[in-house]
């Protein structure tokens, strides 16, 4: 059920963010989402794609260093305070989230937060015994055709 | 022993400290220096490292007829030193020792110089006399914005006011704020501090909304890092002051070597205590007066750690030329360049290999780096680049921040000065074939 998430290193100059996406997508490889953590040093990358090996091999070949992570995404309940109960659980169970971000699917309008916890097997445990909907990577990338 | 001047001899002149010293007539000189040379031969001989290439050589006190037969003597470098440490150029009894300060060393570990009482007070008096050639007086008020430590430009220069009979102020390195309100509470005549250090403080006094030409400080004493004529005239006009450069390094004694006068056309050289020469770094041979050449000291009087003829990486141009001031010692240039990669950052000595060693110890191998030098304002600025590994990569920004700041940390352990490290990607720092360029240095510090 986890994702594998890939994260670049980027410098931090004007530009820098514009060339691995386009190695990528020279590729034709699709990317689902990305997201960008940055300070006025450095930044990090972070890319939920098609085709994760494929797209970490074109970037390490082009001098990029790339991590592989394991996320996991939940989708957030379409219903007034869907978010803030998906935040509940995590916070009741004490589960550790090193960062989220979350996006939509394009189809459906649907929003999916996407969480680096510490330990995520634990927490798919516990977001399923919630009854929250953690898509896998096959559902996922359904979405992106 | 150490020519001391008398109470009466200051009073007579009060514009050159040590005149008998500093006036002697070339071939007077020339004879102390010799006997001097012979004596010092002698003693360090109880310096296993000299011992024993006296030794090998057969030279003792007799090879020395000349001042010239100072070249038969062994060179002695900044990696004797190490290689003999801590203290193993003493060449008197341990109990003898009465101070001991330290040089920043090239990987981390300082280069220890030892004092007996006797060093102490000639420290005292060489200090004494550049700052009196460069304004001082008795009834003066000076304030020490040096660093007191292992570093030799605080205590260094305490003393020789203390010597002069002016009141010192000890208020070390930093807090410029309160570096000028002492000095307006107690009038300070004289400031001692690195050059750039000097700027810093005008800018604090106009940030203060005070004019920094109306601060009581009228003489200006610099050194500890090199400068140009430009940015003493930005001194000079900014702070209203009298700005004079003096030079020494710890390894020989500390600041003391060399100084200027009101002639301001280059540092005197304490000769009857130093022997100087200027050579070609590659082929050791002396360079024609007022070429530019690596300065060579000989301690003619140190007692507790005597150097023979050690290489001190400056480079520098003598002069023989008499001076308007009417002392007849040698004057040297200031310092234009080094023979090895040192740098010198707000006064501290900083060697990229110490930058290496910190990098080898946060990342277990040494990366990729460079050292950005550069001096925006007033105060140079070190930005030390990384290339990031793979292995130290981490898609979480609070371990890559950690990161970046244990790296700076060791370098602050290691090197003494405050790094901005900056992560880069692989491959983004140019290589070189052959030696690696590891210094990019944008100040502007030759004239
Ligand atoms: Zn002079």
């Amino acid at each position: 059920m986890k994702l594998q998430q890939l994260s670049v290193f980027l410098e931090n100059r004007p530009g820098r963010l514009g060339a691995p996406l386009e190695a990528i997508a020279a590729a034709g490889i699709n990317i689902l989402t990305l997201s960008l953590a940055d300070t006025a040093q450095f930044g990090i990358l972070r890319l939920i794609v098609r085709e994760w090996d494929k797209a970490k091999a074109i970037l390490e070949q082009a001098g990029w260093i790339v991590n592989l992570t394991e996320v996991v995404a939940v989708e957030v309940p379409d219903r007034p305070g869907g978010l803030a109960g998906v935040l509940d659980v995590i916070e009741g169970a004490e589960l550790n989230i090193e960062y989220v971000y979350a996006f939509s699917l394009r189809r459906d309008d649907k929003a999916v937060l996407i969480f680096r916890f510490e330990h995520p097997d634990q927490a798919i445990q516990v977001l399923l015994g919630q009854g929250l909907h953690v898509i896998d990577g096959d559902e996922l990338m359904g979405y992106v055709g | 022993m150490l020519a001391q001047p008398h109470q009466t001899h200051r009073q007579q002149d009060p514009l050159i400290w040590d005149r008998e010293a500093e006036t002697r007539p070339r071939e007077a000189l020339e004879a102390l220096q010799l006997e001097r040379l012979r004596d010092l031969v002698a003693r360090v001989a109880q310096v296993p490292f000299y011992r024993d290439h006296f030794a090998r050589q057969a030279i003792g006190p007799h090879s020395i007829r000349s001042l010239a037969d100072l070249r038969r003597l062994p060179f002695t470098t900044k990696d004797d030193l190490r290689a003999q440490h801590p203290l193993g150029f003493l060449a008197v009894p341990r109990g003898q020792v009465a101070r001991i300060h330290g040089s920043s060393g090239t990987t981390g570990r300082p280069t220890f110089v030892a004092y007996t009482k006797g060093d102490l007070a000639l420290w005292s008096n060489l200090c004494a006399r550049f700052l009196v050639a460069g304004g001082l007086r008795p009834e003066h008020t000076a304030q020490v914005a040096f660093g007191y430590g292992l570093f030799t430009g605080g205590f260094g220069l305490h003393y020789g006011i203390e010597r002069v009979g002016a009141a010192v102020i000890p208020v070390s390195a930093g807090n410029t704020r309160r570096q000028i309100e002492i000095m307006r509470d107690l009038g300070s005549d004289a400031l001692i501090c690195t050059p750039s250090y000097a700027l810093t403080i005008a800018d604090g006094a106009r940030e203060l909304g005070l004019d920094p030409r109306a601060l009581p400080i009228r003489y200006g004493f610099f050194g500890g890092e090199p400068w140009t004529e430009d940015m003493r005239r930005e001194i000079e006009d900014q702070l209203d002051i009298v700005a004079t450069n003096n030079y020494g390094l710890s390894e020989v004694i500390g600041p003391g070597v060399s100084g200027e006068c009101p002639a301001r056309a280059g540092m005197h050289i304490q000769e009857d205590h130093f022997l100087v020469e200027c050579l070609d770094p590659e082929t050791l041979e002396p360079v024609p007066d007022g070429e530019p050449g690596e300065l060579v000291i000989t301690t003619l009087t140190r007692e507790a750690m005597p150097m023979v003829r050690y290489r001190t990486r400056d480079i520098a141009r003598l002069d023989r030329a008499p001076c308007a001031c009417g002392r007849r010692t040698l004057r040297m240039s200031r310092v234009t360049g080094r023979t090895d990669d040192m740098l010198i950052i707000r006064g501290v000595n900083v060697f990229p290999s110490q930058i290496e060693e910190a990098l080898l110890r946060v990342e277990g191998t040494t990366p990729h780096y460079l050292i950005e030098v550069a001096r925006p304002g007033t105060l140079d600025e070190v930005h030390v680049k990384v290339e990031i590994r793979p292995e130290l990569f981490s898609d979480r920004m609070d371990r890559m921040q950690a990161l970046c700041e244990r790296i700076s940390r060791e370098i602050q352990t290691v090197a003494g000065i405050r790094a901005h490290v900056d992560l880069v990607e692989p491959q983004h720092i140019e290589r070189f074939v052959g030696k690696a360029k590891r210094v990019h240095d944008r100040r502007n510090l030759t004239d």
